[in-house]
């Protein structure tokens, strides 16, 4: 192998880390506060990436087009949270069925509008051309997409550790009982963060859309993905959210380049370790 | 919803009063409307190829008033979901319940595995899209014909091409984890090496890979070309991504028939530019039929057609000249499946055609440039290579004593680690 492999299929593996963190913070933070996984989080990721490229389609400004798909999916977020979650409180299996019936209507609903034809999403035209450094060219976008990830960890974490929503979602994940005791609005919490988590999807599906395209079946494709982030990196922890996002970025990039024969076994194969030997993930506190 | 009757009969509206004043029987026999299934994809990641199927074969029935050889035709629409199954189900509903005289599709190549024996017990004159070589080669299935192309057909003329026109030496391939992709590259790296030059990488993306990023940074950095064997939208993603990682220009891209398809050719615009595949069909050809063709789906759907709905638009074409053969009794399977076999166009879509003994179409592969006319991309015919047969140059019985292409045969000589 070549020194170049290296370094592209690391360039690689960040920039998908970071798409990938984007994707996961949100779902994250929702599963430790709320205690279920969003199953439709992978359909809210694919909706985002559909109203980016309908936006761009029409001829938005990309940045117009992540915010549109950001406050769109957020939309469906709430009322998800409001209208469905929220008279199933409590009954976590009917939560989490409903949540993953959900993801199967958004599909279909996308299906519809969006027809079974791929949509494409160009990079900004200053981003097209590649990066060229010493004769090696890597694509300018991902380079970018790992810039917008980390500035949103910057702004989730000052978020979660200096602001008093933050400290209330913290509170609420660590102990809810507690939580409520001293008079934490916990159910409005709920929707704060789910609205947080659909906010972050829907951007991210609009940022992933140059890379990824937006066609059917993208939903499933990233779901998976998401879950072993959030196992790994243990329910409702942002830096457990960020490291695990990077692991399952090197993972699936090499896993794929070196073993393609075992790529989903390395994959899952640390997803398993960790559910035996540390079920609370590396960096998770959520009491069970 | 799953079956979808469609049923134009304004052939039989107009000429109904004249045909009721005869009360003939044979004449009213002659009337009832020939019965036709349609395996198509509508839903699922294959749809998009799906929908190009029915566009086409929509076009050719609304521009010949929906009679097929005289008789008028009753359509039966059945959505596979590009799933062996489900396709297999909707296979033997179209024959036994909605009793047709003949079946078109499917679109994949396992689809057509999963009713192979079905099409024979039934026996059913069946024109398939897929590509799966066996059924034409060493397990012939004499209900099945295939007007389009095996899944290789096309690669054996671009490898020529390859080799001697473009003078590439080293080249990787990259297609789909799948069957098609499998015998699409064969049939390229047998007719590359053969020809001088060298397989040294083949690299296989899974159908459903989000990202072919981490297979692109895989390539070797001496290569002349690539050869690209990938299907549907994923021939859109893999140009998009060769030229994303700067490799456009760099290296030679070609392909097969279904990397950049008429469907998604704006789509993939300038990343697409010069890039050469081999096909039966461009949107391009310059037969007064495909003009006519082209002129019609853009009317209709707005969008020039791709291989998938000249595929279609040929079968009524076979459909037709089938029909007229057997005097419009279609009814009859022996006689039906004979002629549709002997059918012999000079003039059709893609140009002179006809079928051999096992059923897979003898006629002419173009190689195809992309290139910008105006604010359009088009595939661009810059090469001819007439009357091409599922055999290529080969000897058949030679052909046929090799195993079925795959993803390991025939081996790969050059391979550098």
């Amino acid at each position: 192998m070549q020194w170049q492999f290296w370094i592209v299929q690391t360039l690689n593996s960040v920039s998908f880390g970071g798409l990938l963190f984007l994707l996961s913070s949100g779902f994250s933070l929702a599963f430790g506060l709320m205690r279920i996984p969003n199953l439709a989080h992978g359909a809210f990721f694919m909706l985002g990436a559909y109203f980016g490229a309908t936006v761009v389609y029409f001829g938005g400004d990309f940045w117009l087009a992540a915010l549109a798909a950001g406050v769109g999916v957020g939309i469906v977020g709430i009322a998800l949270e409001r209208f469905i979650l929220r008279p199933l409180a409590g009954n976590v299996q009917g939560q989490v069925l409903v949540t993953l019936g959900i993801s199967f209507i958004i599909a279909d609903v996308c299906l519809l509008v969006w027809t079974g034809d791929p949509w494409t999403v160009p990079a900004p035209p200053a981003m097209r051309r590649p990066l060229l450094v010493a004769g090696f060219a890597f694509p300018t976008y991902r380079l970018v997409v790992v810039v917008i990830a980390l500035v949103a960890a910057v702004a989730l974490y000052f978020l979660m550790e200096r602001t008093r929503l933050g400290a209330m979602i913290r509170a609420g994940v660590d102990d809810m009982e507690m939580a409520r005791g001293v008079g934490i609005p916990v159910s409005l919490l709920f929707t704060v963060v789910f609205l947080l988590g659909a906010v972050l999807a829907g951007a991210a599906g609009a940022f992933g859309g140059p890379i990824l395209n937006a066609y059917p079946g993208l939903d499933a494709d990233m779901l998976p993905l998401a879950l072993i982030v959030v196992i790994l990196g243990g329910a409702g922890s942002l830096l457990g959210a960020f490291v695990g996002s990077f692991i399952v970025g090197f993972l699936y990039n090499f896993g794929i380049a070196l073993f393609p024969d075992l790529a989903y076994f390395i994959l899952f194969l640390p997803m398993l370790l960790v559910l035996v030997f540390m079920p609370q993930g590396l960096f998770g506190r959520a009491a069970p | 919803m799953a079956m979808h009757r469609r049923k134009v009969l304004k052939g039989i509206a107009a000429s109904g009063a004249s045909l009721a004043v005869l009360k003939a029987p044979y004449v009213q026999a002659q009337a009832a409307p020939m019965r036709v299934g349609f395996l198509t994809v509508k839903t699922g990641p294959l749809a998009s190829g799906g929908l190009q199927m029915e566009q086409g074969l929509l076009t050719y029935l609304k521009d010949r008033n929906n009679m097929l050889g005289g008789r008028t035709v009753e359509l039966t629409t059945a959505d596979t979901t590009g799933n062996p199954a489900v396709c297999r189900t909707k296979m033997q509903e179209l024959v036994e319940r909605f009793n047709v005289s003949c079946v078109l599709g499917p679109l994949a190549a396992f689809e057509a595995l999963a009713i192979d024996d079905y099409i024979r017990s039934s026996r059913t004159p069946t024109l398939a899209v897929a590509g799966a070589e066996d059924l034409t080669q060493r397990k012939p299935n004499a209900w099945f014909t295939r007007p389009g192309a095996t899944s290789a057909q096309p690669s054996h003329a671009v490898a020529d091409f390859a080799a001697k026109d473009l003078k590439l030496k080293r080249v990787a391939t990259i297609a789909d984890d799948f069957a098609f992709g499998h015998e699409n590259v064969a049939g390229f790296q047998r007719t590359f090496e053969d020809a001088g030059g060298k397989v040294i990488q083949k690299l296989w993306t899974p159908l459903n890979a989000p990202d072919y990023g981490t297979y692109i940074s895989q390539l070797k950095p001496d290569l002349d070309g690539i050869y690209t064997g990938h299907a549907g939208s994923n021939g859109l993603k893999i140009m998009r991504q060769l030229s994303e990682y700067g490799l456009k220009g760099k290296l030679k891209v070609v392909g097969g028939f279904t990397p950049i398809d008429e469907s998604l050719l704006q789509q993939i615009g300038d990343d697409g530019l010069g890039a050469h595949t081999g096909n039966w069909y461009s949107a391009e050809l310059d037969f007064p039929e495909n003009k006519k063709f082209v002129e019609l789906m853009r009317r209709d759907y707005k969008v020039d057609p791709g291989v998938y709905a000249a595929s279609t638009y040929l079968f009524g074409e076979v459909l037709d000249a089938a029909v007229k053969a057997v005097g419009g009794k279609v009814e009859d399977k022996e006689a039906f499946q004979k002629a549709i076999r002997a059918v012999k166009l000079q003039n059709s879509v893609r140009g002179p055609m006809h079928f051999d003994e096992f059923g897979n179409v003898v006629g002419n592969i173009y190689i195809r440039r992309v290139d910008k006319v105006g604010t359009k991309y088009v595939n661009a015919v810059v090469k001819t290579y007439p009357n091409v047969s599922q055999f290529w140059t080969y000897n058949k019985d030679e052909f046929l004593k090799n195993p079925v292409y795959s993803r390991d045969n025939p081996p790969a000589r050059y391979l550098e680690r």
